[in-house]
């Protein structure tokens, strides 16, 4: 019988397989290949490697940087919360005694965990990836088993290069058809998670395969992977393919010459059998997605744009009635509400889902010569100083700034709000991240997972909306006119 | 790691599923570099109402948390399980764990039992009906047990043998290092390294 992608992975990094006792195999010790580092999940390990007198094993294989605390504002000035920049300088002093390269604040290389290992071209085809960061199901966009763990796991990794490990079992999720305009890999996700539930991946690891996920690009690829831990899965993959391949060619880290074919080779062997069977099957039809949002506090609780807030009668299982009735209380919402008349007061367009280059091009295509809602906070937040300099370059900072937006510097920033960027008590926020837990964005506030594509248009249009709901962008005049005119315009309303 | 073979404690009621980590342990409280002291930050948000149930006697003295479905997903962060371990707590019982959430338990002592949902509605009616009453987790029997209610629970194999031998994985992992050192001889040399920096 043949092998799924994950069990090619899987078997071609086994150090020691688990002995089978009695009816139950022990875990296999798999080896790492890239281990990611940044300052919230490390420190407590560091210090466990200091304690026991052992040395970190691979530091050729291990990468940091800081992203979780960084400040997005002043980032040439000392972190002001004190205990934020303790964090940040405990992993300094860290990576400096045990030789792991470190990119700090004000390096071009700093940035969200998860988009820097892909743009430095580290995430490869086939590699085992680790970080102490759950997002790590992002680098399974590239063919790679990538893994959130735990900071006991982080320790272990760091004195042994390996994890013990029991196989997964495996699901394909198989995507068919054609997105329509302004679908995107977000809304992909968001609506398998809503089809399987928060717990439904649990065991699993997942494998996005079908012509719509062949058709999207490395970072819509890296998009859905990142939320595989959402659906409750460890890890998501893509199999590699001529995307992969031209995505990671010329990047600093991608192998060159001799070492390029070599890998290219093994990496197009990195595809599921024919004859393999996967533990489970869940299908898709991308022809008949729409724009999906969420509406409660787990990120399950979705629906299509143009439905309603559900109410709780909806829901046959006790648990999930409670859930809902309770996630409604926490989202000031009345069941039946048309989801696009529900008016935000944030726009979030950033985190490891969201923050890359594509995302940027694809917002600013939206609001470029459009009028932002003059009640919306619009904050843009860039995955990595990198993709800042690229979107600076393009011209994207200027679309951005002209409209009224926030262009901040790179990190997690209001994702989780570990630094200053938080919502506040009651505050309503379209995000384009991956959490809209109770308190997640900061405490009392309320968030809704959107696209990048939604997330622009409600900052025009002030309630969750797609681009098919916006005014045709205004003529430009003499076609020199300023988009800085537009930004003091009182927003149009919607057609009543 | 202490050994683990039973741990009899009261027990606590949680009426929800999925409880993420992000209420287990909010975000602001990971910027702390310790692993331990971490009692005031379980729950934080949801023990600012007064009435929430680990603010309530007996419960203030609580070890075995009865949760609903999909206890501790999201984040990966082991600060969770530090937090409920440093607020007394030996035992989570739950229908379904979240899969990084289970593995962080494994490593620190903390017993994430597997119970079927009938028997979680059956023990949070004991403890419901009888607020105090305790919850005997027999990590050799595999049951939990509440009045009369005897439940069996899941958890794996090596995690069992683990925690009843209280055996530390870093120390088991090393004494196969000669395995390591032949396997990192036959990686292919295509493999990135992050050293030396190329830019």
């Amino acid at each position: 019988m043949g092998k799924t992608l994950a069990e090619k992975v899987w078997d071609s990094h086994v150090v020691r397989k688990g002995e089978v006792v009695g009816a139950e195999a022990q875990p296999d010790m798999l080896y790492i290949d890239l281990h990611l580092i940044h300052e919230v999940t490390s420190p407590q390990a560091f210090e466990g490697l200091r304690l026991a007198g052992r040395r970190l094993r691979r530091p050729d294989l291990t990468i940091a940087t800081e992203d979780h605390n960084t400040p997005t504002l002043d980032i040439d000035k000392p972190i002001a919360d004190p205990t934020s920049r303790k964090q940040i300088e405990t992993l300094r002093a860290n990576c400096r005694e045990f030789g792991v390269r470190l990119h700090s604040l004000g390096d071009a290389e700093q940035g969200i965990v998860h988009v820097v290992g892909p743009q430095l071209g580290l995430t490869q085809p086939g590699l085992t990836v680790v970080c102490g960061d759950s997002h790590t199901s992002t680098h399974g966009a590239f063919g790679a088993l990538a893994m959130g763990i735990g900071t006991s796991e982080v320790e272990h990794v760091m004195a042994t290069q390996t994890l013990s490990l029991r196989p997964f079992k495996t699901m394909a999720i198989t995507v068919e058809g054609t997105l329509k305009p302004g679908v995107t890999a977000k809304d992909i996700i968001l609506a398998v998670i809503a089809k399987i539930g928060t717990g439904g991946g649990q065991g699993y690891v997942l494998e996005y395969r079908g012509s719509a996920i062949r058709a999207l690009s490395m970072e819509a690829r890296m998009t859905i992977c990142n939320m595989s831990i959402e659906a409750g899965a460890r890890a998501g993959m893509v199999a590699p393919d001529e995307t992969t391949f031209a995505y990671l060619k010329g990047r600093p880290h991608a192998p060159e010459g001799a070492d390029w074919d070599a890998a290219v080779e093994n990496w197009r062997g990195l595809v599921t059998d024919d004859d393999a069977v996967f533990d489970a099957e869940v299908y898709l039809d991308a022809d008949d997605l729409e724009p999906f949002v969420t509406w409660g506090t787990n990120p399950g609780q979705g629906v299509s744009l143009s439905q309603a807030v559900p109410s709780p009668a909806d829901f046959a299982d006790e648990n999930d009635r409670a859930a809902c009735e309770r996630a409604l209380e926490y989202m000031a919402l009345e069941a039946g509400t048309p989801m696009k008349e529900i008016r935000v007061d944030t726009v979030f367009l950033g985190s490891c889902t969201n923050s890359r280059i594509e995302d940027l091009r694809i917002a600013a295509d939206i609001i470029r010569g459009r009028a932002k809602d003059p009640a919306i906070r619009m904050m843009v937040v860039p995955g990595s100083a990198r993709v800042r300099l690229e979107a600076e370059a393009e011209g994207l900072d200027r679309v951005f700034k002209d409209f009224g937006a926030e262009w901040r510097f790179a990190g997690c920033s209001m994702c989780l709000g570990m630094n200053p960027d938080q919502l506040a008590p009651g505050e309503r926020c379209a995000s384009t991240s991956n959490r809209n837990f109770e308190g997640r964005q900061g405490k009392g506030g309320r968030t809704h997972l959107v696209s990048p594509v939604v997330a622009a248009a409600t900052a025009v249009r002030g309630t969750l909306s797609s681009p098919s709901d916006l005014d045709p962008v205004p003529p430009s005049g003499s076609g020199m006119g300023a988009p800085g005119a537009f930004a003091t315009t009182p927003s149009a309303t919607p057609a009543a | 790691m202490e050994k683990i073979t039973t741990h009899t404690g009261i027990g606590v009621p949680l009426r929800q599923s999925n409880v993420d980590t992000d209420q287990i342990i909010p975000a602001v409280y990971l910027k702390r570099i310790t692993r331990t002291g971490f009692e005031d930050a379980l729950f934080a948000a949801w023990r600012k109402d007064e009435n929430f149930i680990l603010n309530r006697e007996p419960y203030t003295r609580g070890s075995v948390l009865v949760a609903g479905p999909d206890f501790g997903t999201g984040s990966s962060r082991e600060h969770a399980v530090w937090a409920l371990k440093d607020f007394g707590f030996r035992a989570v019982l739950s229908s379904r764990f979240a899969d990084i959430f289970r593995g962080n338990s494994g490593k620190q002592g903390l017993v994430a039992a597997q119970v079927a949902q009938d028997d979680i509605e059956l023990i949070w009616k004991v403890l419901e009906n009888e607020p105090g009453a305790t919850v005997t987790v027999d990590l050799q029997a595999r049951t939990a047990v509440c009045g009369p209610v005897s439940a069996p629970f899941q958890i794996d194999d090596y995690t069992r043998w683990r925690l009843l031998e209280g055996l530390d994985d870093i120390g088991l992992t090393l004494r196969h290092e000669p395995d390591i050192t032949a396997f990192e001889a036959t990686r292919p040399g295509f493999r990135p390294t992050t050293l030396p920096v190329r830019t």
